[in-house]
């Protein structure tokens, strides 16, 4: 029997109830919401379960919601069970101000630096991680640039002085 | 023929017997941003400590910012020795996106595109292997037909190494009858070469003592620390996107995973050899189903994401308004959210976008093989010689550009 996502839905749903919600299936993959304190538990369950065995993290990012009041960030898992070919996707939402979420290092050595990287980013608190320094950007950085209170410059604006970079004179010429 | 092995210090000894080495980030033989703080016990390193990070230009910053068409030279300078899988990859992945379906044609071009890349990728890297481990003639050999294919880009797209090859839909122009008698001619030419290439290395008994056992690393481990692509499958798993999530017509091909074994730096050598094999018979049943199929279609039919034709654009109302629209970024993008992997030439590369509806994406994330497998190199070259460590690394097939994003 092939690996279905309505038998995944099933199996994880018997197991840890209503807690896992926003169940929806869109270009082929699987995903759903899932409370931060549970993200290691699920990992374990669809890693140990014999007919699930997710056994490889393709992927863990994070994205910034700000619109969304006390459940910010969301850090994201991809999942593959390699043998059957099912990729599964999760989320998990954290307050900004309290950014803990359990480390998955344990589980999957290469989380290790997917956290790191998601740290230095996001400012996800991975709770147990082995080494949660900076890894891409300088350590004395104080701020986490890919929250969406950073804009970059917008294109179109108009008040820029070109002068310096030769192009011609400022607005409008 | 060096082993892994733990390293013992003399019993009773008190003081700090080993010493730190700083290789690199600038040593010629890291070939490209890499420093490893290493823990040296004579010529033997105890542990090492890989600083990453040197060339981070905040891609995916950048890419919330812009419109999707100028994601695209973006993805070039991630993995810039095989930039078209980069490009049509970000590609497929709008096209997914958007739901664009494309013509059989545009397909196969592009797996002709993406195939030359995956072959200039491994050569690169395979005969870099032979460089630091003393053969430089191969290396100059091979380089000549790196330089056909980046001709016969040149042919297709104007550029050589940063390619921004095709668009959205396909590609910008039909191949011209000098590129198809260039990748004839390197049909024809470059199967020599590889031959050659392989007498020169493969039963060669000094690259073998050198390569043979040095980096090894187990499959369950690869798996446990994300390793693809060439390097997962040295260690005896056949996983290829190419095959489990076929993109861009790849089910049409027959084609074979080559595999290794033991998963050290040999083996990687050998597969990624028996890959250019597979890729070239790959580029020729493409080049044949390429004769069947009208010879005038280079991209989808979608007005509203692939730019019009210049002459339309002078004297056709709605060429004028879609071209301002495209090059203006308000195209209409739908929002969803997708992982889209394709097989980039040393590992998964994927794309997860999420868009919500504006002219840029909302959040971009690379998934960028070689930043998740060089996490396992202090594991790989533990109790090594430091000389195996310069190997170990090339095999690897670690890009600066794509670790640091």
């Amino acid at each position: 029997m092939s690996l279905t996502n309505e038998h995944i839905k099933n199996k994880l749903t018997e197991k840890f109830g209503d807690a896992l919600t926003s169940f929806e299936e869109s270009f082929g993959i699987m995903s759903f919401h899932a409370p931060k304190e549970l993200n290691l538990k699920i990992m374990q369950f669809l890693y140990d379960e014999e007919d699930l065995a997710f056994r490889f993290l393709s992927d863990l990012t994070a994205v910034h919601y700000p619109q969304q009041q006390g459940a910010e960030l969301a850090v994201v898992y991809h999942l593959h069970n390699m043998v059957a070919n099912v990729r599964l996707r999760f989320k998990v939402f954290a307050d900004i101000n309290t950014p803990q979420v359990f480390t998955a290092t344990r589980l999957f050595a290469t989380a290790n630096w997917m956290e790191r990287e998601t740290y230095d980013f996001f400012g996800v608190d991975f709770v147990g991680h082995p080494n949660l320094v900076r890894i891409l950007n300088v350590d004395e950085m104080d701020y986490f640039p890919l929250r969406k209170e950073f804009p970059l410059e917008d294109q179109s604006r108009i008040d820029k002085d070109d002068e310096m970079f030769g192009r011609g004179g400022s607005i409008g010429i | 023929m060096s082993e892994q092995q733990h390293i013992k210090l003399p019993d009773g000894s008190i003081e700090k017997q080993t010493t730190t080495l700083n290789l690199g980030p600038t040593h010629p033989a890291t070939h490209g941003v890499f420093q490893n703080v290493m823990e040296m016990d004579g010529e033997r390193i105890v542990s090492t400590v890989p600083t990453v990070g040197y060339i981070h230009r905040a891609f995916e910053k950048i890419a919330e910012r812009r419109p999707y068409y100028q994601i695209t030279p973006l993805t070039d300078r991630l993995n810039y020795c095989s930039a078209p899988i980069n490009n049509i990859g970000w590609h497929l992945t709008v096209e997914k996106l958007l739901g664009i379906e494309t013509p059989k044609r545009v397909d196969y071009l592009r797996v002709i595109i993406m195939e030359l890349a995956r072959i200039t990728d491994h050569l690169i890297c395979n005969s870099v292997i032979g460089v630091d481990s003393g053969a430089f003639t191969g290396f100059l050999y091979v380089m000549q037909y790196r330089e056909l294919v980046y001709e016969i880009y040149e042919e297709v797209c104007g550029s050589r190494l940063t390619t921004n090859i095709g668009r959205v839909g396909g590609f910008e122009r039909n191949f011209s009858e000098t590129a198809f008698r260039k990748i004839d001619k390197f049909l024809a030419e470059y199967p020599d070469v590889l031959k050659e290439f392989e007498k020169l290395f493969t039963r060669n008994r000094i690259f073998m003592e050198r390569t043979q056992g040095v980096g090894a690393i187990s499959a369950e481990r690869a798996l446990n620390y994300g390793f693809t692509g060439p390097n997962l499958r040295a260690t005896g798993v056949d996983y290829d996107v190419r095959v489990a999530n076929p993109y861009s017509s790849y089910q049409d091909f027959d084609f074979s995973i080559p595999v290794g074994t033991t998963g050290d730096t040999y083996d990687r050598f050998l597969v990624r050899n028996a890959e250019m094999w597979q890729s070239l018979g790959i580029i020729r049943q493409a080049m044949e189903k390429l004769k069947d199929l009208p010879s005038d279609v280079y991209h989808a039919d979608v007005p509203a994401y692939y730019l019009p034709d210049k002459d339309d654009v002078y004297t056709k109302m709605e060429a004028l308004i879609y071209h301002f629209k495209i090059v203006m970024g308000e195209a209409d993008i739908l929002p969803g959210e997708l992982y889209n992997p394709v097989e980039g030439a040393n590992g998964e590369l994927g794309f997860y976008l999420i868009s919500d509806g504006g002219r840029s994406p909302y959040r971009l994330h690379f998934r960028r093989p070689c930043f998740i497998y060089y996490q396992a190199y202090p594991e790989l070259v533990q109790g090594a010689m430091l000389s195996d460590a310069i190997i170990c690394m090339s095999s690897l097939n670690l890009i600066a550009g794509e670790l640091d994003a």
